[in-house]
């Protein structure tokens, strides 16, 4: 009974979502307040009916309810309550679904938080939304039924969750990526919005800029999170693959980055306008583009799931339409919305420009490398693959190229700076920047002429914001009261910077200083890995929940100080017999040590054993969270929240004029 | 010239330079990193380059696989139910990986025929095979469990 009302629920929502679509946009066509009201209450609406169904297929699969298809091929009795919830969103249908709530979840959320907006635009950005939740929802009912039953032919047990998702990483990992995928939603029906409107302006900047960075930050922590599962649970210590499934969520975010920063050109210089626009669409569409790549399997990935071809097509029938439609409007109203703000060469706008071309050129580098197998087998030249060298071939450039640029962005100043300027506020940090990078990687046993370099990039942004948040503390009477003057916005850009600066650092220290052995060894073995004594203890058998597993138990010392004690595992899952390494990490601020088990080796019980030592892998990722800070924290800036009769005027204005 | 003229001018030119560079970038990156995928039945009749790197997909053959006592080296067959091609392995397999299953070999061919493997692709998933494997077990009228169709 409760899979039907779920489907019930899901089919009313669609409805909903139809509506939201069509009226509340005829009404702004014709200006009829009260079709545009409605706007609001059907978004709520359709977020309510989305999560109802949401929760009947949660019901579902808590209750082991085997007669719903996905829940019997991906859950199971044993399988631990916390892992059956997740199972949710660990197959194809759910994921689907989640996706769909957390789009009714934005556009409830734009409907809410948005009282400041005039109606006439709240209602066009609803509109928008609600087009996309009609494509997904009918991708949903149409072709992926997350309620479909089997019955007769109920199976006594479920086929159980794939092991590699039976993971705490992955309980958030999906949901927070998918905040970030579909919060570009946002952005878009905001530009869309605009261009529907023909107005485009700072207060349009200000409006969209807020969600445009939540949705960042979530997709930060998304792909974040995806490494760190990648790096532990994948057990080969890897935590990035150039895999076309996190290239498709890497694209949005490189267009993402660029979005951010051409918005706030846009919103404190009204430059940049049609540019935003098209970025809006472009990171949108990247988002639907990484939803294709990973629900079609037209491409050989590591995460890529069975599929079914059919929708496949449905999604690229779907993307044609948003990126073809939004950029037919795009080449219809742009033109009228040019800017005629003047800026000099050497400004923050220029520096804000470079930022944007670095990362365009970024994400179409890796949307090409991405792409190429595809195309290449269409034109019937072959089956390529392009692999990781490329990426970091063409990758690791342009990021180089782009922090000297960076460490002057905090300082400079809008509209027209100075060389002179530059030079007397920089040239201590850059000094000093050059000194950390000649120095600070004499601390490691190895020079290394690749970490000295990142060293010097990321000691000149953090010297480079350090010198500009002491320019801005220095008048002021205490430093406490220096430090309060600062607005949110400041420190969402100083929090994110340095967060950058601390991902390039770990990125390079640790692809450089990694050490990794491949080795034999039984129980009683020692094998010494950077200093760290790795001593194979004992083998064990253990048993779990719904697998039973061999383990190695390791003690690493160093100078005779036993530093961690690891037990990696080798699991084996009772309901589909599946074997799984689990990896152990000790894991360290400036150090992991990785232990993973490959297989027995020969009769005396030796294993082959994958050691690795891992300087500064943490700082990647607590670099990628103070990234996603910085962005959260920008959105408590009091100027978003006090625009209301501003806004007001403008809309009373436009609505006078007519679009 | 027109300042803002001579301002777009300089933009377009530092956009051009900018791109066409990062264009070069990518060719010179792109010619020594893809490799070709071959079905075993074309590694059999030589059509496959020897000494560059390549990747070979299909089925891991029963009874093929042998492990050193020794060390980390493993050998097994990968056929397309046509042909076989011999890959020899070093290192750690991923966990999917097993007699009766698809599995993708990238490496580089010896003279002898025999496939150097620098890595063996893993997938994440029982159901899922690699979609290249899939077309050449179709070309040889297999389906993706292995039976004849």
């Amino acid at each position: 009974m409760i899979p039907e009302f779920g489907h019930f629920a899901l089919i009313i929502g669609f409805c909903l979502a139809i509506v939201l679509m069509t009226v509340p946009a005829w009404g702004a066509w014709r200006r009829n307040t009260r079709a545009m009201s409605l706007a609001p209450g059907l978004a709520v609406g359709l977020l309510v009916f989305v999560a109802i169904s949401f929760a009947c297929l949660c019901a579902a699969f808590l209750q082991d309810d085997f007669s719903v298809k996905v829940v019997a091929a991906n859950s199971n009795s044993l399988l631990p309550p916390i892992y059956k919830f997740s199972a949710v969103w660990g197959n194809h249908e759910g994921s689907l679904l989640l996706w769909a709530l957390i789009l009714s979840l934005w556009t409830a959320a734009v409907a809410v938080f948005s009282s400041q907006l005039p109606l006439l635009v709240l209602s066009r950005v609803l509109s928008v939304m609600g087009g996309i939740g009609v494509g997904f929802l009918s991708f949903l009912l149409l072709t992926s039924n997350p309620f479909a039953r089997l019955l007769p032919g109920t199976p006594a047990d479920g086929n159980d969750l794939n092991p590699l998702l039976q993971d705490p990483g992955l309980i958030i990992h999906p949901p927070l990526l998918y905040m970030g995928y579909v919060g570009f939603s946002v952005a878009f029906a905001f530009a869309i919005a605009a261009l529907l409107g023909g107005r485009l302006d700072a207060s349009w900047a200000r409006w969209s800029r807020p969600w445009t960075n939540v949705a960042w930050a979530f997709l930060t922590l998304g792909i974040m999170l995806g490494s760190w599962w990648a790096y532990y649970e994948l057990g080969w210590g890897g935590w990035w693959f150039w895999d076309p499934v996190e290239n498709a969520s890497f694209m949005p975010w490189l267009a993402g980055t660029a979005l951010i920063h051409s918005l706030a050109a846009t919103e404190k210089r009204g430059l940049f306008k049609s540019w935003t626009v098209l970025l809006a669409i472009f990171a949108f569409s990247l988002s639907l583009l990484g939803t294709f790549l990973v629900r079609s399997g037209v491409l050989t990935s590591v995460h890529a799931f069975a599929t079914d071809p059919a929708r496949g097509l449905f999604i690229l029938v779907f993307l044609a339409l948003v990126v073809g439609g939004s950029l037919t409007l795009y080449a219809l109203r742009a033109p009228a919305v040019t800017s005629r703000v003047s800026f000099e060469w050497l400004s923050r706008e220029s520096l804000i420009l470079c930022n944007n071309v670095v990362f365009l050129v970024a994400t179409l580098t890796v949307l090409f490398g991405t792409l190429f197998p595809l195309i290449v087998d269409a034109l019937g030249a072959g089956k390529y693959s392009v692999g990781p060298p490329y990426f970091n071939a063409v990758f690791v450039p342009l990021m180089a190229l782009l922090v000297p640029f960076m460490g002057v962005g905090p300082v400079s100043r809008w509209k027209k700076d100075s060389a002179r300027r530059w030079q007397s506020e920089l040239a201590i940090p850059a000094i000093v920047a050059v000194l950390c990078g000649f120095t600070l990687p004499l601390l490691n046993a190895s020079y290394n002429l690749w970490v000295a370099l990142a060293v010097t990039l990321s000691s000149w942004l953090v010297l480079g914001l350090c010198r500009d948040l002491w320019y801005r503390v220095k008048g002021a009477s205490t430093l406490w009261r220096g430090l309060r003057r600062i607005t949110p916005s400041y420190w969402g850009m100083f929090i994110a910077h340095l967060g950058f600066a601390a991902c390039v650092t770990g990125v390079v220290a640790t692809s450089q200083y990694n050490i990794e052995h491949d080795l034999k060894m039984s129980p009683g073995d020692t094998e010494v890995l950077a200093g760290y004594e790795f001593r194979f203890v004992e083998l064990a058998p253990v048993r779990g929940p719904n697998f039973i597993a061999d383990e190695a138990r390791f003690e690493v010392r160093r100078n005779g100080r036993i530093v961690a004690r690891l037990a990696p595992q080798k699991r084996r899952y009772t309901a589909t017999g599946q074997v799984m390494t689990e990896a152990a990490i000790g894991a360290g601020l400036f150090r992991d040590l990785y232990v993973a088990m490959g297989e027995p080796i020969g009769q005396d019980g030796a294993w082959a054993m994958r050691l690795h030592y891992k300087p500064m892998v943490r700082w990647m990722w607590l670099g990628a969270i103070l990234m996603a800070v910085g962005a959260f924290t920008t959105v408590l800036d009091k100027r978003y929240r006090r625009q209301r009769s501003t806004a007001a005027a403008g809309a009373a204005n436009e609505a006078l004029h007519g679009a | 010239m027109h300042p803002v003229r001579k301002q777009r001018l300089y933009l377009v030119l530092f956009v051009v330079l900018f791109s066409s560079a990062a264009a070069g970038l990518v060719m010179y990156a792109l010619r020594g990193n893809i490799n070709l995928f071959f079905p075993p039945a074309e590694v059999a009749q030589g059509k496959a380059p020897v000494g560059k790197p390549i990747r070979v997909g299909g089925m891991v053959m029963d009874d093929s696989v042998q492990r050193s006592d020794d060390t980390l080296e493993v050998r097994f067959m990968l056929t397309d139910y046509q042909a076989n091609v011999t890959v020899v392995y070093e290192g750690i397999l991923p966990d999917l990986f097993g007699e009766g299953q698809g599995a993708v070999a990238s490496g580089v061919l010896d003279e002898n025929g025999v496939l150097l493997a620098t890595e063996v692709l893993a997938k994440h998933d029982e159901n899922y095979m690699p979609p290249e494997v899939a077309a050449a077990l179709e070309q040889s009228g297999y389906d993706h469990k292995g039976n004849a169709k």
